[in-house]
């Protein structure tokens, strides 16, 4: 990490008074907050605290209420739905659960970005493809069936697809979750691989503290929608924010309950 | 009580509205990539559209043969009991020749395919939904429209009528077969009866239905399979869901057709 060149001039990602609602519902309150080029950023917080809502919201699929964020220069939410394609083209996305096509074998997810967007012969779409599959060490299996694989090797084949058409940024949903102590930390150490090798603006969404630490170069803690806090991985653990400290020591949350509040809630009354 | 009442009453209408905009929404936006896809650099696969092909018509033909022979046998037996209270037996022909083309075989079919392929439509993009399939499909920057929804579209327009025209000719064979035993005709007589009593719009009437009833099957099957949201017993509601709605849209689609054309 330490030896890693990020360049704090150059932003890749910046967000700015987002605010989101899921329905009625208000999810983000005013984020703000930037990722540098090639900088590893960890999104952490309890769960329901919005850090998977951010996600979805930079990667484009939802609309946001207001507010705005922009991915290489471009601000998301006002760009035309080609352009947006364009973009997507420098993307890489490993979702939480792999999201690999069930229908199709382990190669053919891996060819499917290319096949899609690049004129490739079928040759070269073949190399390249066995190529990331080696780099996630799974060469030799693109015969397989999705339905084959353990977790942490369908983890590592949407890896593989995510970095195939080699992305300026790359989006983690929670790469540990599901997978063994040892597993995460294979995980954890191609993350750090393919960044050092592309040099790729890595954004990762986790409740996974060693991770956390292991992967990160600045850490932005969520908590119920709200940014607690942006820093170097010290600058967290330092921290004498209550909050910080209850959930780096894993400590469970207090709620605070508000009697008013709480009899409305029980006798059914809109507040 | 009534307040309860009409909450619920408020929000299916709600429901029902929305679920009618997103469905011409849909219906526009698989036109709109069927047409501009090449444009976009995103054309519609060929290859997807042969298998779902495949998937509703090529392996639909055996219980289409068993079902449409039945129905034919069916008519042939009750019009035949009925006209011969009338001692009109012969006229057996004309009835079972215009009831198949015009009503029963685009109708059979159409609850045929909603229920085998509509369901299995609804299944599959239900479990896309819930494997963030879908999600990586939009990230990866190919629309799910055009990847999912236009070649099922294609294929059931193509499909459906094709079925039908095959399910017509199995009916009347099945209705031939009975009346030769039944009433001593020859099937070469039953045949040129049939020709002779058939119009081409009798046939056509019965295929512009199924192009009716494929555009229905369609997009009930997808707009519930993209709303699936709470796991495995979602995608369980939403395939029932598409199809009770696909059967009971057909039936009534299929009244309101009827009427028009025979006014």
């Amino acid at each position: 990490m330490g030896d890693h060149e990020t360049h704090p001039d150059q932003t890749a990602i910046e967000v700015a008074n987002l605010v989101t609602h899921y329905g009625r519902t208000r999810i983000l309150n005013n984020i703000d907050m930037h990722v540098n080029t090639g900088e590893i950023m960890v999104i952490m917080g309890g769960s329901g605290s919005g850090k998977s809502t951010l996600l979805r919201y930079m990667l484009g699929l939802h609309q946001a209420t207001s507010g705005s964020i922009k991915l290489l220069g471009h601000d998301i939410t006002k760009i035309s739905a080609q352009e947006m394609d364009e973009l997507r083209k420098n993307m890489g996305v490993s979702f939480q659960g792999g999201a690999l096509f069930n229908s199709m074998t382990v190669g053919e997810n891996v060819c499917l970005p290319l096949r899609e967007h690049t004129q490739l012969d079928e040759n070269t779409i073949q190399i390249m493809s066995r190529m990331k599959l080696s780099v996630v060490n799974l060469g030799g299996f693109e015969e397989l069936m999705p339905a084959q694989l353990s977790g942490g090797m369908i983890k590592r084949a949407a890896l593989a697809r995510a970095i195939v058409m080699d992305p300026k940024l790359l989006f983690f949903d929670e790469p540990s979750a599901g997978l063994d102590p040892v597993a995460a930390a294979e995980l954890d150490d191609l993350i750090l691989r393919i960044r050092k090798a592309l040099n790729t603006t890595i954004v990762v969404v986790t409740h996974d503290l060693d991770s956390t630490f292991r992967i990160a170069d600045r850490i932005t803690v969520l908590d119920k929608g709200n940014i607690l806090m942006i820093g170097t991985v010290d600058e967290v653990r330092n921290a004498d924010n209550e909050r910080i400290q209850s959930l780096l020591n894993r400590e469970a949350r207090h709620v605070e309950i508000d009697a008013d509040e709480y009899i409305k809630e029980l006798t059914g009354q809109k507040s | 009580m009534l307040r309860t009442f009409t909450e619920k009453l408020g929000q299916t209408t709600l429901r029902g509205i929305e679920e009618l905009g997103y469905s011409i929404a849909l219906l526009f936006e698989s036109a709109y990539w069927l047409i501009f896809g090449f444009r976009r650099r995103q054309a519609v696969k060929l290859p997807s559209v042969f298998s779902q092909m495949m998937h509703i018509g090529i392996q639909a033909l055996p219980i289409v043969s068993i079902l449409a022979f039945a129905i034919g046998m069916m008519l042939a037996i009750q019009g035949i009991a009925t006209l011969k209270t009338f001692g009109a037996e012969s006229q057996v022909v004309l009835g079972i020749a215009l009831s198949v083309t015009r009503e029963f075989s685009p109708l059979i079919i159409g609850i045929l395919v909603a229920g085998r392929s509509g369901s299995a439509l609804a299944a599959r993009i239900g479990t896309m939904q819930m494997a963030q399939e879908i999600d990586a499909l939009r990230v990866i920057g190919i629309s799910p429209v055009r990847y999912l929804v236009t070649p099922a579209m294609i294929a059931m327009l193509i499909m459906l009528p094709a079925l039908t025209f095959f399910a017509d000719l199995i009916a009347l064979l099945g209705g031939g077969v009975y009346s030769s035993l039944e009433l001593g005709m020859s099937l070469q007589a039953y045949a040129d009866r049939t020709i002779e009593v058939l119009k081409v719009d009798d046939i056509t009437q019965g295929l512009y239905k199924s192009l009716v009833f494929a555009v229905i099957i369609t997009l009930v099957s997808f707009v519930n399979g993209f709303s699936v949201t709470a796991g495995a017993e979602g995608v369980g509601r939403a395939t029932t869901r598409s199809v009770v709605l696909s059967i009971t849209y057909i039936i009534i689609a299929d009244m309101i057709f009827t009427f028009v054309l025979t006014h």
